[in-house]
C-alpha cells in the first residue's frame, strides 16, 4: 500500500518536474527568438512591397488594416500595398499585392506566407504565376484557366498540378479586393 | 561503441532498413535543399532529446515514462522550430507544418525506447547521431533523385539540359513513393552484394 502510495507521488513529481523545466526553457527559447521572428516577417513585408512597387521610398498605413500607401521620390503616390489571407491546400496563404489608385489594375503580387505542397502549390510564390498578376485588369472579377492561356486581361492561368492553390489565391484575392474597393469608397466594378 | 554510430548509417538505416519516419521523408523530399533541412532539425532533436533522456533514464518512473520522453521531444522540436524561424526564415517557410511534425517522428519517441533509454549517454548520442546522420543521408538522396528528374536541378544547380521536360509526377505525392520504393531495393541488392563479399572472404 505504501509502495502503491509513494509510486504517484514520484510519478506525479516527475510529470511536474519535466513539465515545469520544459516549460521555462521554451519560454527563454521564445524570448530570444520572437523578436527575430517579428523582424523578418516584418522585412518579408517591406521586401514584397518593394517588390511591387521598385519606386518605394516610404510605406504609409492607411486607417485599414492591411492596406499600406507606397510612396516614392517626393510625395508621388504609387499605389496601395494590400495584404490578403485565405485558405490554400493546406494552410493559411498570405499575399500581398499592389494596386493602382483607383485599383482598375494590379501592379503585382507576392507571397508573404504559404504551407502549400512544396514544388506544386508553393509555385503560387514562383516567378511564372506572380508574372501574371502584373498588368492584371481588376475592371472584372479575376478569373483562373486550367491548361489554357489566358483569353481576356483579367485571366491567369492555373498551376497545373495546383489548381486548388491557384483558385485560393484567385478566390482570396477577388474577396478582398471588394472589401477593400468598399472601405476605401472606391466605385465597385 | 563505434558500431553504435555506423549502424544507423547503414545497416539500421532508419529510411531504408526500418522504413521509419515516412511521413517527412515523403512530404518534405521535393528538393535536395529540403530534405538536407529537415534531416538536420531531426537530427538536433534525435541528439539532444536521446541525450537527456539517457541522463535521466534511471529517474524516471516506468510507467509514465511515454508522456516524459514525448514531453523532453516536443520541448526540442519546439527550439528548433523557432530556432530555424529566428534565423533561416525562407527555409522554415519551406518545411511549413513538418518540422513541428517532427514531435510525432516514430524514429524519435523510438530510439528513446529502444536505445536511450536503456544506456549510457554516450552511446545514446553515438546512436542519435548515427541514425539522425543516417536519416539525414537518405532524405538527400530522395530529395535529390526526386529534384532532378521532376525539376532539373540538384540543390538548386541546373544540372539536366536546357529541352529536358520536367517529370511533374517526381514531385507529386506518387514519385515520392516510386522513388523510395526504388531506393529500397537498390540498397538492399547492394546489401546483398556486400553480404556475399564479406562471406566470401
Amino acid at each position: 500500500m505504501t509502495d502503491k502510495k509513494s509510486s504517484v507521488v514520484k510519478i506525479i513529481l516527475s510529470l511536474t518536474l519535466v513539465g515545469m523545466v520544459s516549460g521555462s526553457l521554451l519560454v527563454s527559447v521564445y524570448n530570444y527568438a520572437m523578436p527575430k521572428i517579428k523582424t523578418n516577417v516584418r522585412a518579408g513585408t517591406e521586401k514584397a512591397i518593394k517588390n511591387i512597387f521598385p519606386e518605394t521610398e516610404e510605406i504609409k498605413n492607411t486607417k485599414e488594416e492591411g492596406v499600406f500607401r507606397a510612396v516614392g521620390e517626393n510625395g508621388k503616390f504609387l499605389g496601395y500595398a494590400i495584404l490578403a489571407e485565405g485558405n490554400g491546400y493546406q494552410g493559411i496563404i498570405k499575399l500581398i499585392v499592389g494596386v493602382n489608385e483607383d485599383m482598375s489594375e494590379m501592379t503585382g503580387m507576392e507571397v508573404l506566407e504559404s504551407q502549400e505542397t512544396p514544388g506544386l502549390g508553393a509555385e503560387i510564390a514562383g516567378e511564372a504565376f506572380r508574372k501574371q498578376f502584373e498588368g492584371l485588369s481588376l475592371k472584372h472579377a479575376m478569373e483562373y484557366l486550367k491548361n489554357q492561356k489566358p483569353q481576356e486581361p483579367y485571366q491567369i492561368e492555373a498551376i497545373t498540378g495546383a489548381t486548388i492553390s491557384s483558385r485560393a489565391v484567385v478566390n482570396l484575392l477577388n474577396e478582398r479586393l471588394d472589401s477593400v474597393r468598399e472601405k476605401l469608397k472606391l466605385k465597385k466594378i | 561503441m563505434i558500431k553504435d554510430f555506423v549502424k544507423g548509417l547503414w545497416r539500421e538505416n532508419p529510411v531504408f532498413v526500418q522504413v521509419l519516419g515516412m511521413c517527412p521523408t515523403l512530404a518534405v523530399t521535393t528538393k535536395a535543399l529540403f530534405g538536407l533541412s529537415m534531416g538536420m532539425a531531426t537530427l538536433f532533436v534525435l541528439v539532444s532529446s536521446g541525450m537527456v533522456i539517457s541522463a535521466i533514464r534511471r529517474f524516471v518512473p516506468r510507467q509514465v515514462r511515454i508522456p516524459i520522453f514525448t514531453v523532453i521531444i516536443a520541448t526540442f522540436v519546439t527550439a528548433a522550430d523557432y530556432f530555424l524561424k529566428a534565423n533561416f526564415y525562407e527555409i522554415s517557410k519551406a518545411l511549413g507544418p513538418y518540422v513541428p511534425l517532427i514531435v510525432v517522428n516514430c524514429i524519435i519517441l523510438g530510439r528513446a525506447e529502444a536505445f536511450a533509454s536503456k544506456h549510457g549517454v554516450a552511446r545514446s548520442f553515438l546512436d542519435a547521431a548515427g541514425m539522425g546522420i543516417g536519416f539525414t543521408l537518405a532524405l538527400i538522396v530522395l530529395g535529390s533523385v526526386r529534384e532532378l528528374l521532376g525539376s532539373g536541378t540538384v540543390f538548386g544547380y541546373r544540372v539536366m539540359w536546357a529541352g529536358f521536360t520536367d517529370w511533374i509526377i517526381m514531385v507529386l505525392p506518387a514519385g515520392a513513393f516510386i522513388t523510395l520504393g526504388l531506393l529500397v531495393g537498390v540498397f538492399n541488392m547492394m546489401d546483398k552484394r556486400f553480404m556475399k563479399r564479406a562471406e566470401e572472404k
